[in-house]
């Protein structure tokens, strides 16, 4: 089994400090640790998995040896060379952003290929004869990373390419995460005649600091005051197309959750997503002396028990 | 995602400035974000190979584009080479039998 980025195995970002990655590797280690889960193979093969990823993101010296390229995921020397490494990545399809000159790159293909169909030895028009193939040119990619109100309300946006070219992209409204967008005949020459390839563009949506998106809806966690949940009222709420005025009922609560109808992002058939709004009852910052004292009053006439449910004495 | 100073960090050997003037020169692609550049595994992989290139192989800033673009045609026609042969895969097996001998062929009577 081929290993995988430690990053990855351990869920944590190449940013993540060394408080992090522990935490992270405790958290996973009591999930899938063999002795928690007797007869399990695939924890044991994923513990197994953990303690390699940890071994070498615990240590910093290790870890910036892997950073760097210099060792693999199970902690052996890699080969010196980074050519070797680069084409791993060249030869596959992320290689294709970093597709030849102009002019350049099908020219010798074009001879090549042609070879097949013109049936001579060498390609020189043969006796055997054939079909001019017309193969059509290859398909660029690119990632492209999106802005989450972008994503979501559609922008332009300028992607620079190799050799001095850049390509104008329209961002359409409710674009998701990951999704690939085929610019046609934006990709490399086709050959014989063939047509253009596509650029093929995949979108990563930036987060954002207020809102999530799940499909086509947003989710936004919003406080409000302890009055405005318990007595109800109109309140101001940020959506991805500006603020609108939201009712909260009367008697809501933390956790609490309500929908904007129609304020998510678009759908291609023209609906809209909705917006989920979470609330969360926040307490006057530092505490509050006439609440304080009414509390003092009221607390003793009125018990309830939150907690009810979680079995605690 | 990988950051600007995250590269830095990352491949031993390279300045920020040299960095910014290889984005600048195209050799490298990053995305450009209004919060700043964003790297791929691929591009950081590319600026590894530049230094490499420099400081192992001595290659001079004026020479760097003319291989860097020769490396690109030579891993394009590997792709395409690659699609090549995944059609090969594709096809039936006594038309690749054919082709075969016919490879085989070739060679017998090169010598």
């Amino acid at each position: 089994m081929a290993q995988r980025n430690p990053y990855e195995v351990l869920g944590v970002g190449k940013e993540a400090g060394a408080e992090d990655i522990r935490r992270a590797y405790r958290r996973l280690a009591k999930q899938h640790h063999p002795d928690l889960n007797p007869g399990n193979k695939q924890a044991e093969a994923r513990f197994k998995e953990l303690n390699a990823a940890n071994d070498i993101l615990w240590d910093e010296k290790k870890r910036a040896r892997y950073d760097r390229g210099e060792i693999d995921e199970s902690g052996a020397e890699k080969p010196h060379y980074a050519y070797a490494n680069y084409r791993d990545f060249a030869e596959g399809a992320p290689g294709a952003k970093y597709h030849a000159a102009e002019g350049m790159e099908p020219g010798d293909l074009d001879d090549l290929l042609a070879m097949f169909g013109r049936g001579g030895r060498g390609g020189f028009g043969g006796a055997r004869g054939g079909a001019n193939p017309r193969l059509p040119g290859e398909d660029y990619r690119y990632v492209l990373t999106v802005d989450f109100l972008d994503a979501v309300n559609g922008a332009k946006r300028r992607l620079s390419l190799a050799h001095g070219k850049s390509l104008d992209v329209t961002i359409p409204a409710g674009v998701r995460d990951g999704q690939i967008l085929r610019l046609k005949g934006q990709g490399g020459e086709g050959i014989g005649g063939g047509p253009r390839g596509d650029a093929l563009i995949e979108i990563h949506i930036a987060p954002h600091k207020l809102f999530r998106r799940e499909g086509d809806d947003i989710h936004l966690d919003l406080p409000v005051t302890l009055a405005e949940a318990s007595l109800g009222g109109k309140i101001s709420v940020p959506t991805p197309a500006g603020d609108v005025t939201m009712t909260v009922p009367p008697h809501s609560n933390t956790g609490g959750i309500l929908r904007l109808k129609g304020k998510g992002a678009p759908r291609p058939d023209g609906s809209r997503g909705d917006q989920y709004v979470a609330l969360k009852v926040v307490l006057p910052e530092g505490g509050d002396k006439d609440l304080t004292e009414f509390l003092r009053q009221w607390a003793p006439k009125h018990p309830y028990d939150p907690r009810r449910d979680m079995g605690t004495a | 995602m990988i950051s600007f100073e995250a590269v830095c960090r990352m491949v031993e050997g390279i300045e920020p400035r040299e960095l910014e003037r290889w984005i600048h020169e195209r050799w490298v692609l990053p995305e450009s974000l209004p919060e700043g550049y964003v790297f791929h595994e691929i591009d950081v992989s590319r600026v590894r190979l530049i230094v490499e290139l420099k400081r192992d192989l001595a290659i001079g800033e004026e020479a760097m584009p003319v291989l860097l673009n020769l490396l690109d045609q030579l891993y394009a026609m590997r792709r395409r080479l690659k699609a090549v042969a995944d059609a090969i895969d594709a096809l039936p097996r006594e038309s690749q039998l054919a082709l075969q001998a016919l490879l085989n062929d070739d060679k017998e009577t090169e010598r």
